[in-house]
Formats: C-alpha cells, sequence, structure tokens
C-alpha cells in the first residue's frame, strides 16, 4: 500500500485529493481568520477553491507532472525508457501514458463517453418537451440540462475527439515517430475527464447545475448559484486541453514531418489539423478570460458585468464569441479534413483541386475572426458593425462552398465504394450544405431579427454540428477503426447505423426550423399551445434517434472485441498511416519513409507517397510495386 | 485478400479512363431533373406557411426577403444533392471494380474560378438586398409614438408616455394604436431580456445598463404573443404578455381605463378580489400565478415556491413581507433576486391587503 501511494496512479490521486480538499479548508479558514470574516467556514468559498485545487491534485496524483516535478527538483528524473509507451492491457488506458495512439485512444473513447451523456440528457430535454407545460422536472432542472448539454458536447465531445483521431493518425501520416510533446500531449488528455466530471458533477451542486447555458450571458451568469462555477472552471480545464494540444499539433506538423513531406503533400487532414491548431492558439484564450471574468464579478465581487458599477453588458458577448465563433470552425475544420480523406480513397481519385482545398482552410481561418459579432445581431450593439459582420459572414461560405464543390468533383467519374465511412461522408456533405445555407440566410440581418434565439438557431446549429461534425466523427472512426483497433467493424450493422442516424437526425431537426419560424423561443421547458404537435413528433423522432447510437456502441464494442482482424491497408489508401501494421508499431515506423508524392494519387499508374528503404516488412501501397523496386 | 492479389493484375489491364469514360454521365440529364426539383422545391418552399400572421408592416418586408432566400437556396441544395446521388448512381463500385482506379484528374482551374467567383457575386447580391430591406426596416416614421419597454425577471412593464406633466401609463400589456408608427425604447432591470413580438418580427435585446429600440407600425388588429427570447432564469419560458393591436377608440379607451385612480380604499368601493389578483394581476402587476403553485386558484407553476406548502400555518405578517420584500426570506431551494421586487408599487394597499387575506384563507392560515 505505501508503495503504491508514492508510484503514480489512481490510489495516489485519490490521496492527492484529500490533500487538496484539506488545503482547500485551509486556505479559506487563514484568509477569513485574517480578515475577520463571519463564519470562518464558508461552504461556497470552500468549494471554489476546491475546484481548481481537487483537479489539479488529481492531474498531479495520477502523474501528470511527475517528470518535471523530478527534474525541476534536481532529482533524477526516470531515463526515457518509453516504459510508458504502448499499451498491452486495457488498464494501460487508464494510467498516464505518453504514446500518441494510447492517448488518442483515450481520447476517442472519453469524448465518446461524454457523447453517450450529453445525448441522454438531450432525451431528457425531448421526453419533457414532448407536451407544453411542465412534466418531468422544473424550469432550474430543465434549464441545466440544455447548459450541460450543450457544454459537453462542444467542450468535451466534438472539440478533442477531433483531437483524438487526430492524436492518433496525424503523427503516422506525416512519418512521425510521435507528437513533439509526449508529456504535454498526457497532460491535455488528462485535463478533459476533469472538465467533464466537473461540468457533469455541477448537477449535485447545491441550487443545481449551471444553469446559464452554454454561454452563460452575463449578468445572468454572475447572479447564478454555485453551480455556475463548475461551468467557468470547467472550461478552464478544457480550454487548456485544448490549447496544449493545439501547440503540441503545430510543434509536431511544423517540426517532425517526414524527409520528403512538403507542405503540399501533406493530407488535408493534417492541414485542416494545422489550421484548427492556429485557431486554438489564437482563440481559445479568449473564452477563458469571458468565464474568468464571470469568476471574479461572481466570486469576487469585480462588477465587470455590473453597469450599476460602471460594468459593460455588452463586453462579455464580444468576448466570448470572439473565442465561440472560431470555434465553430475548430469544430468543423478537422471534419473538412476526415471527409477529403474518405472520399479520396473511397472514390479512388485525387481530391480535386487539392491545393484550394488547402488555401480555403486557411481562408475560413483568417475569416473566422471576422465575423464574431454576427451572433450579436439583436443585442444592442452599436447598429452600423452589423453590416460588415454581415457581408464577411456570408462571404465566409465562399471557401466552404470551394470546398464543398471541389468534393463534388472529387466523386465525379470515381469508383466510389458505398460502405459506412463512404455514405457518413456523402451524408455529410447533404446535410453540411443544409446547415450551411440556413448559415447563410442567419447572416442575412433582418431575417436574423426575427428567428434569432429560437428553434431556426437550434435547427442550425444542429444541422451543423450533427449532420456536419458529427457525420464526419463517424466516417472518421469507421474509417480508422481497422488501424486503431487491428480489427475491422461490421459493415452490415455500419450501414444500419447510417441509415437509421440519417433518417431519425432529419426527422428531429428539420421541423426546428418550421416551429422556429413559427415563433417558438429556445431554451423554454414550456411552450405556447401551438407547437404542440410538431414538439411531440420530434420527441419521438430524437428517441429514435437515442436508440440508433446504440447499433453503434454495439457495433464498436463487439468488433474491437472480436471482430476480424485487420489487414494493414483494408482501403487501398496512399497515406503513409495505412503502410504500416494494424494496429501500428509501438514507433509508428521500422524505417523513417521518405515522401516522394502527393497525397491521393489515386489513378496515376505506379504513383507512391511514401517508400520505406530497406523496411522489407514495410506493407507497400497498391501500384507502388514497380516504383519501389525501381527506387 | 489472396483473391485480390491474383486479381490485381487482370483489374489494372484497364485504364481509369477506360473504367469512367467521360460522358457517362449525361449532364443534360442532371440539368433537366435539377431543374425540376429545384422548382418543386422552391414551390414548396413558398407554400409552407412559415410565419405567423404578419401583423406589421415591418413583418411584410422580412416575409418578402425570407421568399427571396428560399428562391436562392433551393437551387443550391439540389445542385449538391443531385451531383451526389447522380455520382452513386453512375459511378458507385460494381462488381469486378473492386481494384479500379477513377481518373486521376487533379483540378480545373477554370471551373474553380467560376465556383469561387459566382456564389461571391451571390452573396454580396444577396447583402445588398438585406442592407436595402434593413434600412426600410429601421427607418423613421412621421409622428412615431414612443412607447417604454422593461424586461425584468419574470415580466414585461410597458409604459405609455401621456405627454407633459401627465403622469405616465404602466401596462403588462402591450396595447397599440392600429397604423400608429411605434418607436419601443427597451430597458433591463435585472438580466438580459428579449422584447420580442413574433407577428411584427422584430426583436431587440433589453440590456442592463443601456437602452435599445426598435421600430414596428402594426396594421393588423388582433391579439398576438409578446415573448422573452433571451435566457433570462427560472421564469423565461413564461414570460410572455399579449399585445392587443386595435383601434383609436378602443386604444384610447385603454388608456383611459389605465389611468384611472385606484379603487378607493375603505369605503364603499368595490372591494378588489385577492384570487382575481392572484391569477390575473391588476393591469399593472405581475400575476402571482405565472409563478406558483395554488391548489384555490388552479394554478400549477412551479418558477417559485408552491403555496400550499410554504404559506400553510402563516401569517398575515409573513405572508405581506414576502409579497413586497421577496428576499427577506427565501425558501430553501430558492434563490434571491428571482421574484419581482416591485409588489409594493403595483398594488395598491387595498390590494395588498386583499391578496394576502385572499392567500392566508386559500392556505388555511
Amino acid at each position: 500500500m505505501a508503495v503504491s501511494l508514492r508510484a503514480p496512479g489512481w490510489y495516489r490521486a485519490a490521496l492527492w485529493v484529500a490533500i487538496g480538499v484539506a488545503f482547500s479548508f485551509a486556505l479559506t479558514i487563514v484568509i477569513r481568520g485574517l480578515y475577520g470574516w463571519d463564519p470562518l467556514v464558508d461552504s461556497e468559498t470552500v468549494l471554489q477553491i476546491g475546484l481548481f485545487a481537487v483537479p489539479l491534485t488529481f492531474l498531479g496524483g495520477i502523474g501528470c507532472f511527475d517528470y518535471w516535478l523530478y527534474w525541476a527538483a534536481g532529482r533524477k528524473t526516470r531515463p526515457e525508457d518509453h516504459a510508458s509507451h504502448g499499451a498491452h492491457s486495457w488498464k494501460d488506458y487508464f494510467k498516464v501514458n505518453t504514446d500518441h495512439k494510447v492517448i488518442g485512444t483515450q481520447y476517442v473513447v472519453t469524448s465518446f463517453f461524454f457523447l453517450f451523456v450529453g445525448g441522454l440528457i438531450a432525451m431528457l430535454m425531448r421526453a419533457e418537451l414532448a407536451q407544453p407545460g411542465r412534466q418531468f422536472v422544473d424550469a432550474e432542472t430543465f434549464n441545466g440540462l440544455f447548459s450541460v448539454h450543450a457544454s459537453l458536447l462542444i467542450f468535451l465531445f466534438i472539440i478533442p475527439v477531433f483531437a483524438g483521431l487526430a492524436n492518433y493518425v496525424l503523427p503516422l501520416m506525416i512519418g512521425a515517430p510521435d507528437m513533439a510533446f509526449p508529456r504535454l500531449n498526457a497532460l491535455s488528455f488528462w485535463m478533459l475527464p476533469t472538465a467533464g466530471a466537473l461540468m457533469t458533477a455541477s448537477f449535485l451542486a447545491p441550487g443545481g447545475s449551471f444553469a446559464a447555458g452554454w454561454t452563460a450571458y452575463a449578468p445572468l451568469s454572475t447572479t447564478q448559484p454555485i453551480g455556475q462555477v463548475f461551468f467557468t472552471i470547467g472550461v478552464q480545464f478544457a480550454g487548456a486541453s485544448s490549447i496544449a494540444t493545439a501547440l503540441n499539433f503545430l510543434v509536431t506538423i511544423i517540426t517532425m514531418r517526414a524527409p520528403g513531406m512538403s507542405f503540399f503533400r501533406m493530407p488535408l487532414l493534417v492541414w485542416a489539423n494545422f489550421s484548427t491548431s492556429l485557431l486554438v492558439v489564437i482563440a481559445t484564450p479568449f473564452i477563458a478570460a469571458s468565464q474568468l471574468f464571470v469568476l471574479l464579478d461572481r466570486a469576487l465581487g469585480f462588477n465587470f458585468f455590473d453597469p450599476a458599477q460602471g460594468g459593460d453588458v455588452l463586453m462579455y458577448q464580444h468576448v466570448f464569441w470572439f473565442y465561440s465563433h472560431p470555434a465553430v470552425y475548430i469544430m468543423m475544420l478537422p471534419g473538412f479534413g476526415i471527409i477529403s480523406e474518405v472520399l479520396a480513397v473511397k472514390s479512388r481519385k485525387p481530391v480535386f483541386g487539392y491545393r484550394m482545398m488547402a488555401f480555403s482552410l486557411l481562408a475560413i481561418v483568417v475569416l473566422g475572426f471576422t465575423v464574431w459579432a454576427h451572433h450579436m445581431f439583436v443585442s444592442g450593439m452599436q447598429s452600423w458593425i452589423r453590416i460588415p459582420m454581415m457581408v464577411t459572414t456570408a462571404i465566409i461560405a465562399v471557401p466552404t462552398g470551394i470546398k464543398i464543390f471541389s468534393w463534388l468533383a472529387t466523386l465525379w467519374r470515381g469508383v466510389l465504394k458505398l460502405d459506412t465511412p463512404m455514405l457518413f461522408a456523402l451524408g455529410f456533405i447533404t446535410m453540411f450544405v443544409l446547415g450551411g445555407i440556413s448559415g447563410v440566410m442567419l447572416a442575412i440581418i433582418p431575417f436574423t431579427i426575427h428567428v434569432s434565439d429560437t428553434y431556426f438557431i437550434v435547427a442550425h446549429i444542429h444541422y451543423v454540428l450533427f449532420g456536419g461534425s458529427l457525420f464526419t466523427i463517424f466516417a472518421g472512426v469507421y474509417y480508422w477503426f481497422p488501424k486503431m483497433t487491428g480489427r475491422m467493424y461490421d459493415e452490415t450493422l455500419g450501414r444500419l447505423h447510417f441509415w437509421l442516424t440519417f433518417i431519425f437526425f432529419n426527422l428531429t431537426f428539420a421541423p426546428m426550423h418550421l416551429i422556429g419560424v413559427q415563433g417558438m423561443p429556445r431554451r423554454v421547458a414550456d411552450y405556447a399551445q401551438q407547437f404542440a404537435s410538431w414538439n411531440l413528433a420530434i420527441s419521438v423522432a430524437s428517441f429514435a434517434l437515442g436508440l440508433s447510437t446504440l447499433v453503434f456502441l454495439y457495433n464498436m464494442i463487439a468488433s474491437w472485441r472480436g471482430g476480424p482482424r485487420a489487414a494493414a491497408n483494408p482501403w487501398r489508401a496512399l497515406t503513409l498511416e495505412w503502410q504500416v501494421s494494424s494496429p501500428p508499431p509501438i514507433f509508428n515506423f521500422d524505417t523513417i519513409p521518405t515522401v516522394v508524392g502527393g497525397p491521393y494519387e489515386y489513378g496515376v499508374p505506379g504513383a507512391v507517397h511514401g517508400v520505406f528503404k530497406g523496411g522489407a516488412e514495410v506493407p507497400q501501397p497498391a501500384g507502388a510495386r514497380e516504383h519501389a523496386t525501381a527506387d | 485478400m489472396a483473391e485480390e492479389e491474383t486479381t490485381r493484375e487482370g483489374a489494372r489491364t484497364r485504364s481509369p479512363e477506360e473504367v469512367r469514360p467521360k460522358g457517362q454521365a449525361s449532364i443534360a440529364q442532371m440539368i433537366i431533373i435539377g431543374a425540376i426539383a429545384s422548382a418543386l422545391g422552391i414551390a414548396l418552399g413558398l407554400i409552407i406557411n412559415w410565419f405567423p400572421t404578419p401583423a406589421s408592416t415591418q413583418a411584410e418586408k422580412i416575409d418578402t426577403l425570407y421568399d427571396v432566400l428560399i428562391i436562392v437556396s433551393v437551387p443550391v441544395f439540389v445542385l449538391v444533392t443531385v451531383v451526389v446521388l447522380f455520382s452513386v448512381w453512375k459511378f458507385r463500385m460494381r462488381p469486378g471494380e473492386e481494384l479500379a482506379d477513377g481518373p486521376p484528374i487533379h483540378g480545373n482551374t477554370r471551373l474553380e474560378v467560376i465556383w469561387t467567383a459566382i456564389p461571391a457575386i451571390v452573396l454580396v447580391a444577396l447583402c445588398t438586398y438585406a442592407y436595402v430591406t434593413l434600412t426600410d426596416l429601421e427607418e423613421a416614421q412621421a409622428g412615431e409614438q414612443r412607447i417604454n419597454v422593461y424586461g425584468q425577471q419574470f415580466a414585461w412593464t410597458f409604459e405609455y408616455p401621456q405627454g407633459a406633466g401627465k403622469k405616465p401609463v404602466l401596462s403588462n400589456q402591450l396595447y397599440l394604436k392600429e397604423n400608429q408608427p411605434v418607436r419601443f425604447f427597451v430597458k433591463a432591470k435585472d438580466v438580459i431580456h428579449d422584447f420580442w413580438v413574433p407577428a411584427f418580427r422584430m426583436k431587440i435585446d433589453a440590456v442592463p445598463g443601456i437602452t435599445t429600440d426598435y421600430r414596428v407600425t402594426p396594421n393588423r388588429i388582433g391579439n398576438y404573443p409578446v415573448v422573452c427570447a433571451e435566457l433570462c432564469g427560472l421564469g423565461h419560458a413564461v414570460m410572455r404578455s399579449t399585445a392587443h393591436v386595435v383601434s383609436a377608440a378602443k386604444y384610447d379607451a385603454f388608456m383611459q381605463k389605465l389611468t384611472a385612480p385606484p379603487a378607493p380604499t375603505g369605503g364603499g368601493g368595490a372591494a378588489p378580489d385577492g384570487k382575481t389578483l392572484f391569477t390575473q394581476g391588476n393591469g399593472t402587476s405581475t400575476a402571482c400565478g405565472a409563478c406558483h403553485t395554488l391548489a384555490d386558484a388552479g394554478t400549477s407553476a412551479s418558477t417559485g415556491p408552491n403555496l400550499d406548502e410554504g404559506l400553510k400555518g402563516r401569517d398575515a405578517n409573513f405572508i405581506k413581507q414576502s409579497i413586497l420584500e421577496p428576499d427577506a426570506q427565501v425558501t430553501q431551494g430558492y434563490n434571491k433576486g428571482i421574484m419581482p421586487k416591485d409588489y409594493g408599487q403595483t398594488l395598491s394597499a387595498a390590494e395588498q391587503d386583499a391578496l394576502v387575506s385572499y392567500l392566508q384563507k386559500a392556505t388555511g392560515g
């Protein structure tokens, strides 16, 4: 026992957390005692200090800081024997591990766990909304449900699941043995379940969960019960995780590409994550700041947002959306990357207009920072600023349109293999176009004045984030499942999952456009009688949509445990991750590949993306044999 | 896998150009099907009764703009869907093509310029049209009436200035004269709210610390819902009121009624009815029943504490304090600052007493 309390792991984490709790009490008592405040132990104060102290001591206890602490203390650091690389049993996934493949899997599985939590919360909301009036939950709980639903799915699912998939495949794709900063990578991952636990645990807080929406507009958020702080601080950890991963991706992409892998030979998934990481690094500090302002207002009486004390209410929204609009692209660009990979391989054609695809990503990064105030068309900000924001918002559809049209041209005259990843990719294109169209409509100010804060917005965001992002995530998970697990998924169940999702997704979210325009506001537990029949239909469809994910869950678990062994390259893809075994060797490549051509040269006779000198064991890409031997 | 190895060389004997010859899919066919689908889609989009009944001149302009958006949007969706479906139909992998590749087309600069330029032109045109419409919507009208709108958790108060020297009229209902241009000045007393009348199509946030505004010209007699569109806390969903668009004569009658002095306390005047005050308010005050459950009054809202339980056996002083200073003692599980603090102003002394004695009776105190 004594040993396990000193070695990093769950026992030590529990001990350190206990120390963290004690520290929170001690600090409260010391400070309140020095000021002579009564009572000496104030539960809210202890809780707020604890919300920082407990996650940090947990991260320390589980072992995220060990190497750095040893080094800083001048003690002997453990030599880099890579003992923490690779996973040999399921237990290894519950330890701090510096292998990007293990971390990638940890990321993806954790994010999907929160997808199911967030989805269950959505089911509760739809149960309440099936009829007007109050049925199952009171107003406070309902406001908490939609706030936690959005926060979990944005900060604990979409953003990290993309980081997880990229964590696994990106180093492989650029021919690197790992990420640039493996220990930072581990820390990034472990901050995630911490943030997720904070947000989920808010339901246990006195006064209920945070209930001001994921947007947490001040001054509503600054006057909420203590549950709000679970969001405020949870976002700090999720944001820090995001920023650290983004820096890691940037350095990895810039410095660790294999010989010959020039920027314009990189697969588009790498370009997409490069662009996303730029967005994250520049934008995420803004949401951290906005929530820190709320915390200071709420806990320490700073009055940033109290107009009676010279505060400015609109400032919150500007700072918040300066992150949260680019965040929309943070939640979409990696998906664009996945779709480019899947479409090229499954259409057996090069991605049409590769360079424009890369440039349009960068164009979205730049334009993405010029549109934030379109969330504020009815906020009461100075009216002239609405016009330039409308124009930039409409214009950002141009680079997005370039991507859509280029994907269509990629399909054209291809040899389309319509398996599960491809179905999700095609489903994505059609659904994302709908979300894009309603997005352009929402740029048009006179229409937005009517529909902002209505169910039209709910419909739009779900077409973009569910029909858009989640479809790309499903496409990516099915596409790389053989690589990540070494097993094949069940194709029949995969297609069933696609069709159920596609049909019930539309039945759930399409009618929301209509009831929104008809005048149903969003974020309400109760609504006018005229919307009753549509809401009942939406609720029924949403339950079917929820059940359809069980098909996915079963397929993933059953196939991971006992699916047929996957070949190294079941899709006949050219990119580097498919040129190594499934799952890849512990350091990815037995010999570092040399990149000699573009990543999508399908249909070019004898084309090859990377070659492995002297690597007899390394499988060769389709059509590469002649070229490689001639080399 | 082994089978694939043996057939690989066989599949390679057909070049990609032979597998997918140019012109395999007829573009003319696609254009015809796309045009028909677009026409049907646009027709459907225009037939659907999207909006609530328009009741202002602004509503008509916004509805027209929406029709234009539908006409522009449907062909875009049809274009993408038709290309996807045609590709699936014409280019799907057929038996024997398992190892075939498509032709290595890397791009086409002319095509890429076209699909960059055309959307950009269309979008700029839409923005121009939107700008013109927006200017129209927000244009100042001659002889505008001013109405002040106050949002607070969880009720609207409308203030009708009555000219110099006169006290403004207050109401929790919105009364508007038909064809009389109005400019609303919107303020918030606590958190952000959003003043929205769907039938007018216009909305603006009520923001603490600043005054926001918009204009409408109501042009259809009727009653329309007023909705709070910005999440403002527990009672957000029930923060509703009604906009009454009436003839000028009726409007004056309403104003007359609202300016009438409150019923005299004591004496022979009709005593205010506590139950009516509870369920409907007095025209200025927010109805208690909108947030509280009380079996006797037949209300079942849950924003505030259940009064059957919370007031059971409490004396008149406690009940009066709870109405006038709601934050003095807050029921466990509920928060301060939720219940309006203006009942001391909106209820006359007689009404306060009537309400207190009704509540005492109804909860068996």
